[in-house]
């Protein structure tokens, strides 16, 4: 059997079923979080999973485990559809995968046993860096590779945004990580103090804008206009969009770094860059919204579809937020407070859990050779429960996030503060159990669309993996 | 600017190229002048490197996770100097590796936090918080008091320091492992915590 006539997706639904596992397994250290913020004896005199080693582990499972197998499973997925042409390498590509899930988890168990750099979502130590950085740059030639053997002369826009995820995402980590070790486990960064603090934002925000925004775009550009079945409404705007995206989002980390010890400029330069990159973001939620035009009726037999198209509104309302957010006398407030956690959890439950979650109701179907889904009417309380536990979850953080802002600053008649730390802090509690209920409810969404996909796969009566036939390009866009 | 990103969209090895060098201009711009800019790395007058003490006490902050939920970073607004004390500066933060200025305010600010208590009170604090601030949602940390000190590395530690430039005398890197070995994990957390803030 000629094997290069099929495109390759093994390794896809492996990572699908990976992606799966660590939602479960992220979401439900959140909710752990959530709670012992409210019942503190939840912490139970356990080193392993005291607030401060489980908050990491929680960051890092969701954006590295659940986000970047996501990201990689759909980047093998599309990059193959729309290149017409089998993986380069299938078995580098099954590297990546294997590689990529021992990195994380190795790396999220050693934050618990409190090996850490402390740098935000760039917490692991140096031997686990050195890990990843070899699967990153492997999926690199597993994608690039894919790209230079293509069939068809251009490169689609999904694979723009999977390029740039892959080539900034490798230059942030191994920048931010530069460190020498004292030991087998651990190492001092190069950098000191504020100049520490400038580089790690540099990476904590584009973490947030090539990792969370650029591939999670990628995914995106693909599976929209496949369930649509309608094309990219502007090819110009999202070339528009796509460079002026990569060349702003690059500038705006300084604005995590607002009125602190690092120079004037840099927060003026990031606060300006923060508000003109509505612009480039916009843009793509615009074009997104004109591509759904002639197809919105799918939305009433696709639960999928509804998740890809809120998530655009999810996107559209953080790229909206992150801006006004970076805006010195809206920081003064919300900076150090609950807010700030609230407009991550909009963009990443919100914007890349749902277009992820869109996503995998699509492409799973497909991958286990089923007809549809299991249970579309799961899907959709799924969908309701997910939407209902994100709301409730940034209306409390916002209102808790608000307060805590504003008591914080508060100067009563006689010149003194109005409210002592713990006044601050009490005043949180009843919007935190608010939040941990959004938080639940959005967990238990995700249970069930395990079940669904599960029973899906059980549906089926093809062996895995379902060979698909590569089609014939159409003539004229032959490279 | 279409025709031209017809052409990169036409070579994977154009796009890679294009997207490295767009993506580079910013942090080239914001990273590599504040390396030479001597107010950022230039110390303030009383700003002295970690005794080999305060020094395993940060490394256990590191490990616990308190970043996490404290500061250690005071704007320079009225109500946050009120309630902190004077606003941080960069050049007390010049011995910092890594910097620990945190992003969230679950609890207090600690950037200042150094002679404001006791070390008997950190004690209580630190091994049951709620035993002296009956409303705190801090976990407890009780096995840093039952722990000794891991001694093995912090010569090694100081020496790479020193090498970053730290100013520790050879006589300092040679006594280390001894000053610490013997002290509890609490006894060097809360000599870091009463040295916070005290570089001004």
């Amino acid at each position: 059997m000629n094997k290069d006539i099929y495109y390759t997706d093994s390794a896809t639904v492996f990572l699908i079923f990976c992606t799966m596992i660590w939602a479960i397994i992220g979401m439900s250290a959140g909710a752990y979080l959530a709670s012992e913020l409210v019942m503190p004896w939840l912490n139970f005199d356990i080193a392993e999973i005291t607030f401060g080693r489980l908050r990491p582990f929680h960051t890092n499972a969701v954006i590295f485990g659940f986000g970047g197998s996501a990201l990689i499973a759909t980047a093998f997925y599309s990059v193959q559809r729309t290149c017409h042409v089998r993986l380069f390498s299938p078995k580098l590509a099954w590297v990546v995968a294997i590689g990529w899930q021992i990195g994380v988890a190795v790396g999220v168990a050693s934050l618990l046993m409190g090996y850490t750099s402390t740098k935000e979502y760039a917490e692991f130590e140096w031997p686990v860096d050195v890990a990843v950085a070899i699967v990153w740059v492997s999926f690199g030639i597993v994608f690039f590779g894919t790209l230079a053997t293509r069939k068809i002369r251009p490169i689609y826009v999904s694979n723009w945004f999977y390029g740039a995820l892959i080539i900034v995402i490798a230059m942030l980590h191994i920048v931010n990580n530069l460190a020498i070790p004292y030991s087998w486990t651990q190492a001092y960064p190069v950098y000191e103090g504020a100049q520490d603090a400038i580089v790690q934002w540099w990476y904590g925000h584009n973490a947030v804008g090539f990792f969370l925004t650029a591939g999670f775009l990628g995914m995106f550009y693909y599976t929209l206009p496949k369930q649509a079945g309608r094309p990219v409404w502007s090819y110009r705007l999202s070339v528009i969009a796509f460079w002026a995206f990569v060349y702003t989002y690059i500038w705006v980390g300084p604005h995590h770094l607002h009125y602190t010890s690092i120079p004037d400029w840099l927060m003026t330069v990031a606060l300006v860059m923060s508000i003109i990159l509505i612009l480039p973001s916009w843009a793509t939620m615009l074009n997104a919204v004109m591509t759904m035009s002639g197809a919105w009726d799918k939305l009433r037999t696709d639960p999928g579809m509804k998740f890809v198209v809120v998530s655009m509104i999810f996107y559209a309302l953080s790229t909206f937020e992150g801006p006004m957010l970076a805006i010195k006398s809206v920081n003064v407030i919300s900076h150090y407070t609950d807010w700030t956690v609230g407009h991550v959890h909009s963009g990443a439950l919100g914007w890349n859990a749902f277009v992820t979650f869109g996503t995998i109701y699509f492409l799973v179907p497909k991958l286990v050779g089923a007809t549809g889904l299991y249970s579309k009417r799961l899907a959709n309380i799924h969908f309701w429960l997910a939407l209902m536990g994100v709301l409730v979850y940034i209306v409390a953080l916002w209102a808790s996030g608000v307060a805590q802002g504003i008591m914080n600053l508060a100067i009563d008649d006689y010149g003194q503060l109005s409210y002592s730390f713990v006044d601050i802090m009490l005043t949180t509690i009843p919007y935190h159990w608010m939040r941990l209920a959004g938080g639940l409810m959005f967990l238990s969404g995700a249970l069930l669309m395990t079940y669904n996909l599960y029973r899906t796969y059980a549906m089926s009566k093809h062996n895995l993996p379902v060979l698909v036939k590569i089609p014939k390009v159409h003539p004229g866009n032959e490279i | 600017m279409l025709k031209l990103h017809r052409t990169i969209e036409s070579n994977s090895a154009l796009l890679m190229f294009g997207i490295l060098i767009v993506s580079m201009i910013g942090g080239f711009v914001q990273i590599v002048p504040n390396l030479f800019d001597e107010s950022l790395h230039k110390g303030t007058e009383n700003v002295k490197p970690y005794t080999a003490l305060q020094l395993t006490g940060r490394d256990i902050y590191i490990r616990e996770g308190c970043v996490g939920c404290h500061s250690q970073q005071i704007r320079p607004l009225v109500a946050e100097v009120m309630r902190y004390g004077q606003a941080s500066v960069a050049g007390e933060h010049i011995y910092d590796r890594p910097f620990l200025w945190g992003s969230k305010r679950t609890g207090p600010d600690l950037g200042r936090v150094g002679g404001k208590y006791s070390d008997k009170w950190h004690e209580l604090h630190l091994t049951n918080p709620r035993s002296v601030v009956p409303a705190s949602i801090m976990p407890a940390y009780p096995w840093l008091a039952k722990n000794k000190v891991d001694a093995k590395d912090i010569t090694a530690k100081l020496e790479l320091l020193k090498w970053y430039g730290h100013p520790y005398t050879d006589a300092e890197i040679e006594q280390a492992e001894q000053a610490i070995s013997g002290k509890t994990e609490l006894e060097a957390v809360i000599a870091y915590l009463q040295v916070l803030g005290t570089f001004r």
